[in-house]
């Protein structure tokens, strides 16, 4: 793959391109992702977040090609791994990079998880396909290391997943997919599952992947808070969209200026300090992804719309090199 | 509406759900002692794997109970025979956890709604049915064209609003909510949280609702109860809780809240460290003390029971509560 990018490219781990993704149901065709432009440098962490139904996990799986067969199909766009094209490959080559560059952490955790191997054989299993070298003795002990790692005691190994909690068993689906260390960790929705303080410790995990296999990863929230403590870049999703994306100081920056979706996210937190009663969500609904109005998808949610929004997709608004808004109110 | 005001809508002494494993017996749930009255909601929060959908589950008797009491209007449902549950159940519902995995993915949206009525033959003829049906809809509000459409197809805020449509079905009193916003946008979750306050105060329901967002599980809750390896360690109205914990646990779960601030970013993370206690077999003392760092010999040997510490806030460990007040 040895060509003549310049040196910003190189760094580049995953570079999607004017990403459609569409599902061809029975009665209607969805379309989940239409036109989504996102970078992953090597060693960043990468959030992506979203309304539910924005895309995200439908992003996610386009990248492994996991999309169901036959009603998801990728019309248009490139996703370069590495340079090469996911869209392109052969299921050889697919099968090749899902087993060793790019690992999934799947928001439900039984899509990772056999119900009839017992958690310890799963979590060495997959040692076993990463590191061949190792004895039989040697993986036990990986597998007793990580599972302390994620607060599960060893001797609960012999166990089968449907004993386990669901915070338990995504802590499994969390340590096998880091057993692997992958160049690059796709994590959906890791730890909504989990405690806080539990939560703490895998995002550790995480961090020390990233440290010292230089790691990418696409971190998929809807914690605001763990985005701004974890993330080196955002992206905020709606319909299928990029509609705000810069580094964490951009978008956590509220003297920045933002897209009133943005905005209307933050104000949907319950806050640890007020004491306000009613929560002021975004109002409304995601729209249809069978008929998505026109204009700017997210005009008949917006307070500040106007005739424009209603009749002309915005274009791209550059704050500054890496903060970028797609909006009307800002690109005149 | 009954004639003993005074009695709790549900009480639990001494409940106790234990698992038979190979390794030995797992303590899921150990003599856990609340009380929730009538239009409160009582959180529930903790580390995962502690015991809590357990507990919401054999509250309502979807798992058997090893020993205890669960009382509902002061009745032990415990006791009930399976006629007699059946009816009551009506009134005890529960939302899931998993909006994937507690929807049958073969069913349209309106037959998973119409199941609980079905079940109960609530109602003579088809059409009331399909009335309550697009009602129920409209009240958690998912468009109507929506009833033939099946979960697969739906997002998963979407998925949670079947499933409290089809939890207030029967038109209950009680409901466990398992987890029932943590899979959604803070966004969706603002709409969800304010419906079933709404819900709450347009009907009287009374919640448990098991939650790992300690912002969310603040706003919603009147008390809160915190759990650590099946058992009840702090218990506290939700204010006195957040501005003044008290079980080393509890502590370290507040600090360890992910703050949405530029200014928290480059903190250290402080993490809790030790080895886990084992719910198997446990041997007799604070589970929590091989993490804990204030732990001595004191918090070993023996159970550690919940004492009061002030006026309905109750602490399980050795630090508080051994003489009058702390
Ligand atoms: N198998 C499918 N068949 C039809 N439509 C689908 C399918 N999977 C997803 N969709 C639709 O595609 C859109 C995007 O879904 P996706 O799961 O990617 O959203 P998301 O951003 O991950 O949401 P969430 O936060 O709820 O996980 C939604 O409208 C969803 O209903
Ligand atoms: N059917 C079962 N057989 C054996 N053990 C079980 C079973 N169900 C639950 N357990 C064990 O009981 C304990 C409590 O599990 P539970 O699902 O109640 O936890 P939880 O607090 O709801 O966790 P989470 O927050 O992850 O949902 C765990 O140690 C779990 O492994
Ligand atoms: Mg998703
Ligand atoms: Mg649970």
């Amino acid at each position: 793959m040895a060509d003549e990018r310049n040196q910003t490219q190189e760094d580049i781990l995953l570079d999607i391109q004017d990403l459609h993704v569409k599902y061809n149901t029975s009665d209607a065709v969805c379309y989940a992702v239409n036109g989504l432009n996102i970078q992953v440098k090597r060693g960043e962490v990468f959030g992506l977040v979203g309304e539910t139904g924005a895309g995200k996990t439908t992003t996610a799986l386009s990248i492994l090609r996991l999309l169901p067969q036959r009603i998801g199909e990728i019309p248009q766009g490139k996703i370069l791994f590495e340079g090469q094209d996911v869209v392109q490959m052969s299921e050889d080559q697919m099968r090749e990079l899902r087993g060793s560059h790019i690992s999934m952490i799947f928001q439900d955790p039984m899509t990772s998880l056999n119900p009839v191997l017992t958690v310890g054989d799963q979590i060495a299993e997959a040692i076993e396909t990463h590191h061949q070298s190792m004895s039989k003795e040697e993986v036990q002990a990986k597998v007793d290391h990580v599972l302390k790692l994620v607060g599960i005691p060893p001797a609960r190994k012999y166990e089968y997943p449907h004993q386990f909690s669901g915070g338990m068993k995504q802590r499994v689906v969390i340590a096998m997919a880091l057993v692997c260390e992958p160049r690059l960790l796709i994590a959906d929705e890791p730890t909504t599952a989990l405690d806080v303080t539990v939560q703490n410790q895998v995002l550790d995990m995480m961090s020390n992947l990233k440290e010292e296999l230089n790691t990418s990863m696409i971190l998929i929230t809807h914690d605001l808070g763990i985005v701004c403590q974890m993330c080196d870049h955002v992206a905020i999703m709606y319909a299928g969209k990029v509609i705000e994306q810069g580094t964490v100081y951009d978008i956590f920056d509220q003297s920045k200026p933002h897209h009133p979706y943005t905005i209307g996210l933050f104000g949907s937190l319950p806050s640890l300090q007020s004491d306000s009663k009613r929560l002021k969500p975004v109002m409304g609904l995601m729209p249809d992804p069978t008929d998505l109005p026109p204009g700017c998808e997210f005009h008949p949610r917006c307070g500040s719309c106007t005739e424009t929004c209603k009749l002309k997709a915005p274009g791209v608004f550059q704050d500054g090199e890496t903060h970028m808004i797609r909006c009307h109110l800002f690109s005149k | 509406m009954n004639e003993h005001t005074n009695v709790p809508l549900i009480q639990l002494k001494d409940l106790r759900k234990y698992f038979k494993t190979g390794a030995g017996t797992l303590h899921a749930v150990d003599d856990v002692n609340l009380t929730i009255q009538k239009g409160h909601t009582l959180g529930v929060v903790g580390e995962s794997g502690c015991g809590k959908s357990t507990l919401g589950r054999t509250l309502l008797r979807l798992l058997p109970a090893t020993s205890g009491e669960i009382l509902y209007h002061g009745e032990n449902i415990l006791n009930y025979s399976a006629a007699a549950m059946k009816k009551t159940r009506s009134k005890m519902q529960m939302i899931f956890q998993d909006p994937y995995a507690s929807l049958n993915p073969r069913l349209s949206i309106s037959q998973i709604i119409a199941e609980p009525l079905k079940v109960n033959h609530v109602f003579q003829s088809k059409k009331e049915m399909d009335e309550r049906i697009l009602d129920l809809m409209d009240t958690v509000g998912l468009a109507r064209r929506l009833a033939n459409a099946y979960p697969h197809e739906l997002d998963g805020g979407r998925r949670q609003r079947i499933g409290i449509a089809r939890a207030l079905a029967l038109d209950p009193e009680f409901i466990v909510c398992d987890e029932p916003v943590s899979a959604l946008d803070v966004s969706i979750q603002a709409q969800i949280l304010n419906l079933m306050m709404d819900l709450q105060d347009q009907r009287g329901l009374t919640y448990l609702f098991i939650t790992h967002d300690l912002s969310v599980v603040r706003h919603i809750s009147s008390h809160i109860a915190v759990m650590y390896l099946g058992q009840v360690v702090e218990y506290a109205p939700s204010k006195e809780l957040f501005q003044n914990p008290k079980h080393p646990y509890t502590k370290a779960l507040l600090n360890a809240i992910p703050i949405p601030d530029l200014a928290y970013r480059d903190k250290p993370r402080e993490l809790i460290h030790g080895e886990i206690t084992s719910p198997i077999d446990p041997k007799p003392g604070c589970r929590f003390a091989a993490r804990c760092p204030h732990a001595t010999d004191a918090c070993m040997g023996k159970g550690i029971p919940l004492r009061n510490v002030g006026s309905e806030h109750q602490v399980a460990c050795v630090l508080y509560g051994q003489t009058t007040g702390e």
